[in-house]
């Protein structure tokens, strides 16, 4: 697993294409992903996505935007 | 038949997932002012999928319309789809269609061959029910939009409105959930081809064959369970009926594979919008699943129907049901393959604290 944050912006974008782009980058297998979306759909099924994945997920909220941080503990 | 432009990608939304919440719904009726008709027996002050007028002693008027974005990019499919949706509110009323009028929205640039297949596809579902298309109206516009206002008829003291459930009731619904969850996962290619082939049957099939059947017993209350999800439309049909009405997630029927896409996130946005609407109503009890929540707050397109009638007769009821081969899936073999049916998934009380539990 590489030790490094992967940043994605999906700001714009309307279910399911979050899901989708966060779904190709975790094909990576980052240990830390960083994905700012603008609403809260967006964030709830990301969210999903990313516990289904085994990540851990917090969100924080700023400005009516939500930035998701997403991280798998190294095995 | 396939477009040069994907039919699905031209819209926002995909079908009944199109539809303005529940809760934007009552907010922008407010303070309108009914007009009273003491024909009238269902207006717009009910929540109900159709208005009801009645003309004669033996023959009430039943109205409706709906209409939605592609749902899939087949032409030929979207027309059916939209056009049993559109024609399923008669049902849900106890009726029977007579009269259709297409609605059609379609983008300048968008082939003729295209236009037809729509129009084609509506037409035949239209009669397949023994009613006729009289007209319509089309207009251009971003997105295509098509669907149908239906006139039916039904004799008034057979009218099965969303508010007359009764305590000792209980639920059958005719058709397995899912669809707004597959359809959603079907845009990121996550749907096998033959899972789309059965939900594209299920949403193709009228709710004819269940209205006939459901006609033939004592049933107090029918709603068809489309944009709202099913806990939405239940919640509409407790509410109305003075109620608590009582669902069981294990018995529930959904298409299995969209249970791990709702654990995904495959979830369309008016599942939320649903969840918003009715979760101050809904109480759950025991372990039930953030995805078997989901599911049931997902909009459905060319739903079941949900039906209150006495537990006396719902076995029966349901035995007719099941027997029917062009329900649910459209598979006579549905429950034997391990396949959604239709089911009995709940009961009614008298009110309790809650309008809507959701227990394990």
């Amino acid at each position: 697993m590489k030790n490094t944050i992967k940043q994605l912006d999906a700001r714009g974008l309307s279910c399911p294409e979050p899901v989708i782009m966060i779904r190709k980058a975790m094909m990576s297998q980052e240990k830390t992903y960083e994905m700012v979306v603008d609403n809260p759909v967006s964030r709830e099924n990301v969210t999903r996505y990313a516990q289904h994945q085994g990540y851990l997920v917090t969100v924080k909220e700023q400005e009516g935007e939500y930035v998701l941080t997403m991280t798998k503990s190294a095995l | 038949m396939e477009t040069a432009v994907k039919l699905t990608k031209l819209a926002k939304c995909a079908g009944c997932g199109a539809k303005v919440g529940a809760g934007t719904l009552v907010k922008m009726l407010e303070g309108f002012q009914t007009h009273y008709d003491p024909r009238l027996i269902v207006g717009y002050d009910k929540s109900d999928d159709a208005s009801v007028y009645v003309l004669d002693k033996d023959t009430a008027l039943v109205q409706t319309t709906d209409f939605f974005p592609p749902i899939v990019d087949d032409p030929f499919l979207y027309g059916q789809i939209a056009a049993a949706n559109a024609l399923s509110d008669i049902y849900s009323m106890g009726g029977e269609p007579k009269l259709a009028l297409n609605i059609l929205c379609i983008p300048e640039d968008m082939e003729q061959t295209a236009v037809q297949e729509i129009l084609r596809g509506g037409y035949s579902k239209v009669y397949e029910t023994g009613a006729i298309i009289t007209g319509g109206h089309t207009i251009h516009g971003a997105e295509p939009i098509y669907g149908l206002a239906v006139s039916g008829f039904v004799p008034p003291d057979r009218v099965l409105t969303n508010s007359n459930a009764r305590p000792g009731d209980v639920l059958i619904l005719t058709k397995p959930l899912g669809i707004g969850i597959l359809t959603t996962a079907a845009k990121a290619e996550l749907v096998e081809t033959s899972v789309l082939e059965r939900i594209y049957r299920q949403m193709t099939t009228l709710n004819k064959a269940a209205r006939d059947i459901m006609v033939r017993f004592s049933v107090h209350s029918c709603t068809d369970i489309t944009g709202f999800g099913l806990l939405g439309h239940s919640f509409e049909m407790a509410q109305g009926s003075g109620c608590s009405i009582h669902l069981q997630a294990d018995r529930i029927p959904f298409h299995p594979e969209c249970y791990e896409l709702a654990e995904m996130g495959f979830i369309p946005a008016g599942a939320y919008r649903n969840r918003e609407y009715a979760a101050s109503g809904v109480k759950v009890l025991g372990d039930v699943s953030r995805a078997m929540l989901d599911i049931c707050y997902d909009p459905q397109t060319s739903g079941g129907l949900l039906i209150a009638l006495p537990k006396e007769e719902a076995d029966a009821c349901l035995a007719e049901l099941n027997a029917q081969s062009t329900l649910t899936c459209g598979l006579p073999v549905a429950a034997a393959d391990g396949l959604p049916a239709a089911a009995i998934i709940g009961y009614v009380t008298e009110p309790q604290e809650a309008a809507l539990f959701l227990q394990k």
